[in-house]
């Protein structure tokens, strides 16, 4: 695998081909809507904005460093551990990265709680990982990374501002439907309790697939 | 060099789980400074909610300084003069595994627009898990001003709802004694009323019971002291004997 990188012309480092690296996962290869990758968690903290924002930053900087770790060690890997080398060097940069939310954003970390421990087994990074960095330059899986991640965490803050939205009338945790709508002070307006529930977001989440689908429909399989 | 041979992998797994782990090391070490810090504010910050004060993380520090006047650590009921650990540094989860006259128990005493207030921290068990809280009581002694909970992994919708609103609001008012005898706080489902009962969760009930032990095993060895403490204040006219007392 590594021959064949190696005898790869220079190219500039944001050619056609690498902004696609970053620009295709965020729509036609997308790895939550497209891959149905990474569901878990993207079901889990979508029901505000704030941690999906927190969550997909964190995924992003794992899959972006995972990836450009693991290919500059590509050569040096082992072919019969590399399963667990992926394994290590994801779970230390997990464990950073919980450890810094700690430190930083105690409020999004405890509301994220375990999710977070939970990237480790996020599909995305093994994933790209496997099927990428070990084959590719580390600027390329670089970028592979980032567009990767920055795919998750679109589809989560989509999702997440549906349900936030809808389901408790803010956005960020501001009120942006105002007060006088509601019910309880006389107007027509109430929220959606169940769009706080984890079943809503699987729906959101398909939804969001069926829109895709139906505006890029070489996205349709067979 | 061949990747694949047998000492080959063995040298690369050695270097790498050495360095990953000096690596580790070295991010949680310079980290725990700050989230020691964010653990502590959080504690405050739950303290001066049981009082009815809300503060954002940042201002609990500067908020816990001003509203809290003494810190005690009571053992069998009397305070202890010069305690190992310092009252606020007292872990909880210790503390309850003890006996209850052999425990060392913090006590917080607050004071809010000129009346006093006792804050008491308890811990109990949940169905899955430790749940905790913090109970502020007036300055007769017995009358619950407030209280807060948490839970570390009570059911969502049903154990989790004892830190919600709907269940701390009922206690503001409850007695904790009646003719200066302990008569603690029992957790009904649905027949609640008194001065010394409150509504349980529905479908929590196991949760529901851990708080109603959780308040009767920790807050007990408090209420004799609260009384007595209480008893001295009181008396207009301090003859010696009680001022030395109180000082």
């Amino acid at each position: 695998m590594s021959q064949v990188t190696k005898s790869e012309p220079k190219e500039a480092p944001f050619s056609k081909k690498n902004v696609k690296l970053v620009s295709d996962p965020l729509n036609g290869s997308n790895p939550v809507t497209v891959q149905v990758l990474g569901i878990c968690s993207a079901l889990a903290i979508t029901v505000k904005l704030e941690p999906a924002i927190v969550m997909g930053f964190s995924v992003l900087v794992v899959t972006a460093f995972s990836n450009l770790i693991t290919s500059l060690m590509r050569n040096l890997i082992p072919n019969r551990i590399r399963i667990i080398v992926q394994l290590v060097v994801v779970a230390a940069l997990v464990i950073v990265v919980d450890q810094i939310l700690k430190a930083y954003v105690y409020d999004v970390s405890k509301q994220l709680s375990v999710f977070v421990g939970l990237i480790i087994t996020n599909c995305i990074l093994m994933g790209r990982i496997e099927a990428f960095a070990l084959a590719n330059t580390p600027w390329k899986s670089f970028l592979d990374g980032i567009g990767n991640g920055a795919g998750y965490a679109a589809v989560l803050i989509i999702v997440a501002f549906i349900r936030e939205l809808l389901g408790s009338g803010q956005l960020y945790g501001f009120q942006v439907i105002p007060e006088s709508w509601y019910l309880h002070n006389g107007g027509w307006y109430s929220n959606n309790g169940m769009m706080l529930l984890p079943p809503m977001a699987l729906i959101v989440l398909a939804v969001l697939i069926w829109v895709q689908r139906a505006k890029f429909r070489q996205l349709i399989e067979d | 060099m061949n990747v694949n041979s047998n000492s080959y992998t063995y040298l690369f797994s050695v270097v790498m789980v050495v360095l990953v782990a000096v690596m580790l090391s070295v991010a949680a070490l310079s980290l725990k400074p700050a989230q020691d810090a964010n653990i502590e504010l959080e504690k405050k910050q739950e303290i001066l909610k049981s009082l009815g004060i809300d503060v954002t993380r940042e201002e609990a520090g500067i908020a816990f300084d001003e509203y809290i006047k003494e810190q005690l650590v009571l053992k069998g009921g009397q305070p202890i003069a010069n305690p190992e650990v310092p009252a606020f540094a007292i872990n909880m989860a210790d503390a309850v595994s003890k006996p209850s006259d052999e425990r060392e128990v913090p006590l917080f005493i607050a004071e809010r627009d000129g009346s006093t207030f006792y804050i008491i921290p308890v811990r109990g068990k949940g169905l899955w898990g430790p749940i905790w809280g913090y109970v502020s009581i007036s300055s007769d002694g017995y009358t619950v001003t407030g209280a807060t909970f948490g839970h570390k992994g009570e059911t969502p919708g049903l154990g989790a709802e004892i830190s919600t609103p709907v269940f701390t609001d009922q206690f503001p008012g409850k007695k904790l004694a009646v003719d200066g005898q302990f008569q603690g706080i029992a957790v009904r489902k649905g027949d609640a009323s008194g001065d010394h009962q409150v509504d349980g969760i529905s479908g929590g009930t196991i949760t529901s019971v851990g708080v109603e032990n959780m308040l009767n095993d920790c807050l007990k060895p408090y209420v004799s002291y609260l009384l007595s403490r209480n008893a001295v204040e009181v008396p207009a006219p301090a003859t010696n004997d009680t001022l030395i007392s109180v000082l």
